[in-house]
């Protein structure tokens, strides 16, 4: 499915003050027995939610609408689950702000319109005083910056690349078998002479594809 | 010129091509598909029509949400049995060798990619686990990913990434009596701090290391992402070529010799730079076990539940006082007086045959305290086949424990193997998250003698009590 594409928008940003906030917690393991990647969007932060009448933050009004969520340091920190950023933007969850994030979370969000950014300890404290008075937040990632309600604009740095991707909706795949082709098998030939050994795989333990 | 630090060599030495602004496509030599993170892979290549560049550069087992007892029944029905039903069809269809799950090779991925010998130094090796990290004790660049990035592998063979920064770990000193890797790999957590890592590629070095066996050093890796690096890894040197000699998928006569001489290189030079330096003398260490829910948040056996209000820092107060009530437990408590429900030993952290071992001798002669259930899980089909011919099996039945088929089972608690609410665990796994073993699940990670050793009692022990009086 096409990336959906991210400019400029405007949303409230929910205050999830916690550190350590881990892929666990955002989405439990139980609910990685799901083939699919869309819908996930009920079961994030399940164990803090418990259904009807839940008063975590993305129930509660007016946070429910949020496309932000404000959060501490080390946020999705843990597994390597996909899962984590799905759910989050299958709730409407365009975009993460935290002090820092947990690595492979960070690079799983660029991969599914979701723009994780980090901020210094001054800039996060007006972003989580603009969340928690519930104030609307401007994303502009065009000129990579946050502007708040009552006027301050907040700078943040995002790789060109990836500014490029969440903004054209890239598919990174294709964009590598179409420019890139040349150069693997380039690599290939020269890995075959240069380290035969590692050619040969997994063909050699003589198992039968697809048998259980 | 300065010298290259053993992440530098092997990160040049698979660069595709480079990118304007810093990144690199880099090739990857080895991938471990597994049924959990890689449905939604193979969804994308159908979805544009893509094929697999290279299917022997894959290899794939279902470890994840496998049951461990029961097994031919229990697979029949549900959401897992489905999800393996799923990578069988998807390793159909595009031609990648399959371990079946009764097949003596099966296993948790990061258990029989060295055992296979899929694992080699010098190479990259990734796969949809961010414990991947484990196969960085051979040398190797290995990280965890996400199922796009699977995806992208499988397509392209290639993953466009940012080379790291580089952390040189120096483990040093003679681990005393009662402590082990697991100990060192805590400590090092809760003084680094789960993010300590985060941005680099560490490499352990020092006597320590060194001095440390395969399986061991992969129980040190493996916890890398632990302290928020994806990459963890140490040289090589005789052990590891020790280890792999002989493997299934080792190189074979002249293929070999020019292997392990290509291998001798595959450690920093002495002048490398690193850009953060860290070190730890392991010879003042004690036993670790977690009392929170990171894994930072651990202490020594002979220590106490820290108390918030002594933390100065409110954000930092606020994250112990949330641990302390998730996990119920009071400032100020000793370790050791801490009660359990439950025992596992088992996962892609010490689920090898010397982490069986080392539990079995402290286990053997004694039994589980009343009340107290205990499961040991090997991490292989070839680990159990290897445990039971030496007759640790016995051991571990006769103390009360279950002994149970190969998978990541209680560490990730996605078959039956789960803690119920409320109930407290010795484990010897890797993450101490809420609701990592179950909802409401109490985790205490520790070494596999000091699971034991809580199996006898009943309560957190500290090992070193029980080996003075054997």
């Amino acid at each position: 499915m096409p990336m959906r594409k991210m400019s400029e928008f405007t949303s409230l940003a929910a205050p999830l003050p916690e550190n350590n906030i881990d892929t666990d917690v955002i989405f439990p393991a139980r609910f990685l027995l799901i083939l699919a990647k869309e819908g996930v969007g009920q079961y994030a932060f399940h164990e803090r939610r418990k259904g009807a009448g839940s008063d975590f933050v993305l129930d509660r009004l007016p946070y429910d609408k949020a496309e932000i969520l404000v959060t501490g340091s080390n946020f999705g920190t843990g597994s390597s689950r996909e899962q984590a950023v799905w759910t989050l933007a299958d709730l409407g969850i365009r975009c993460v702000i935290a002090r820092s994030f947990g690595e492979i979370f960070f690079s799983n969000c660029y991969k599914n319109g979701v723009l994780p950014i980090v901020l210094g300890e001054d800039a996060m404290l007006a972003v989580e005083a603009a969340a928690n008075a519930a104030e609307q937040i401007t994303v502009d990632l065009p000129n990579e910056c946050l502007r708040l309600a009552n006027g301050t604009q907040i700078a943040f740095t995002i790789e060109p690349y990836r500014k490029q991707a969440l903004m054209a909706g890239l598919d990174e795949v294709g964009m590598i078998l179409t420019q890139d082709l040349a150069a693997i098998e380039a690599y290939e030939s020269r890995r075959k002479l240069n380290t035969p050994w590692v050619t040969a795989g997994s063909e050699q333990l003589e198992l039968h594809s697809g048998n259980d | 010129m300065a010298g290259r630090t053993l992440y530098g060599k092997i990160w040049d030495a698979h660069i595709v091509r480079s990118y304007d602004g810093g990144d690199d496509l880099i090739y990857i030599d080895r991938h471990l598909v597994q049924e959990v993170s890689s449905p939604q892979a193979f969804a994308a290549l159908d979805e544009y029509g893509r094929i697999v560049r290279r299917p022997e550069a894959h290899l794939s087992v279902a470890d994840h949400a496998v049951p461990t007892k029961d097994r031919s029944q229990a697979l029949k029905t549900g959401l897992a049995a489905r999800q393996v039903e799923r990578l069988v069809d998807n390793c159909r269809r595009y031609e990648i060798p399959y371990i079946p799950t009764d097949d003596p090779r099966h296993g948790i991925v990061h258990v029989i990619g060295p055992e296979l010998g899929f694992t080699q130094p010098g190479t990259t090796l990734v796969c949809g686990d961010s414990h991947t990290c484990t196969h960085g004790a051979f040398g190797c660049i290995a990280f965890g990913i996400g199922a796009s990035e699977c995806a992208c592998v499988l397509a392209t063979q290639t993953l466009r990434q940012r080379k790291q920064k580089t952390m040189r770990v120096s483990l040093d000193g003679a681990l005393p009596e009662g402590v082990t890797v697991k100990d060192v790999i805590i400590a090092l957590i809760a003084k680094i701090g789960t993010g300590g890592g985060v941005g680099y590629a560490i490499e352990y070095v020092g006597s320590a290391v060194e001095a440390l066996s395969m399986q061991a050093r992969m129980t040190l890796c493996n916890m890398t992402i632990e302290a928020g690096s994806r990459v963890g890894l140490v040289g090589v040197d005789e052990k590891t070529i020790a280890f792999l000699k002989g493997r299934p998928l080792s190189p074979k006569g002249a293929d070999w010799d020019a292997a392990v001489a290509a291998w001798a290189n595959l450690a920093s030079d002495e002048d490398a730079q690193f850009d953060h330096c860290v070190s730890l003398d392991v010879s003042q260490l004690a036993p670790q076990v977690s009392w929170g829910t990171t894994p930072e948040q651990s202490v020594a056996v002979t220590g106490h539940i820290p108390d918030p209000m002594q933390e100065s820092d409110p954000d930092r107060r606020f994250g112990l006082q949330k641990s302390l009530d998730y996990m119920a437990l009071t400032a100020g408590t000793a370790i050791r007086d801490i009660t359990i429900d439950k025992v596992f030993i088992g996962s892609c952290t010490n689920g090898r045959i010397e982490d069986l071992r080392s539990a079995a001798s402290i286990l053997e002669g004694r039994t589980v305290a009343p009340g107290v259930s205990a499961i040991v899980v090997p991490g292989s089909a070839a680990t159990r086949i290897a445990a039971e011919a030496e007759g640790l099996d016995t051991i571990f039945r006769s103390a009360g424990f279950e002994w149970r088929e190969a998978g990541c089972s209680m560490c990730v608690g996605m078959n039956d193997d789960r803690l119920a609410e409320g109930e407290r665990c010795a484990s010897t796994s890797n993450r101490n998250f809420e609701g990592r073993q179950g909802i409401g699940g109490r985790t205490h990670l520790m070494s596999p003698q000091m699971a034991a050793a809580a199996a006898i009692t009943g309560r957190l022990t500290d090992v070193r009590e029980l080996l003075s009086c054997q």
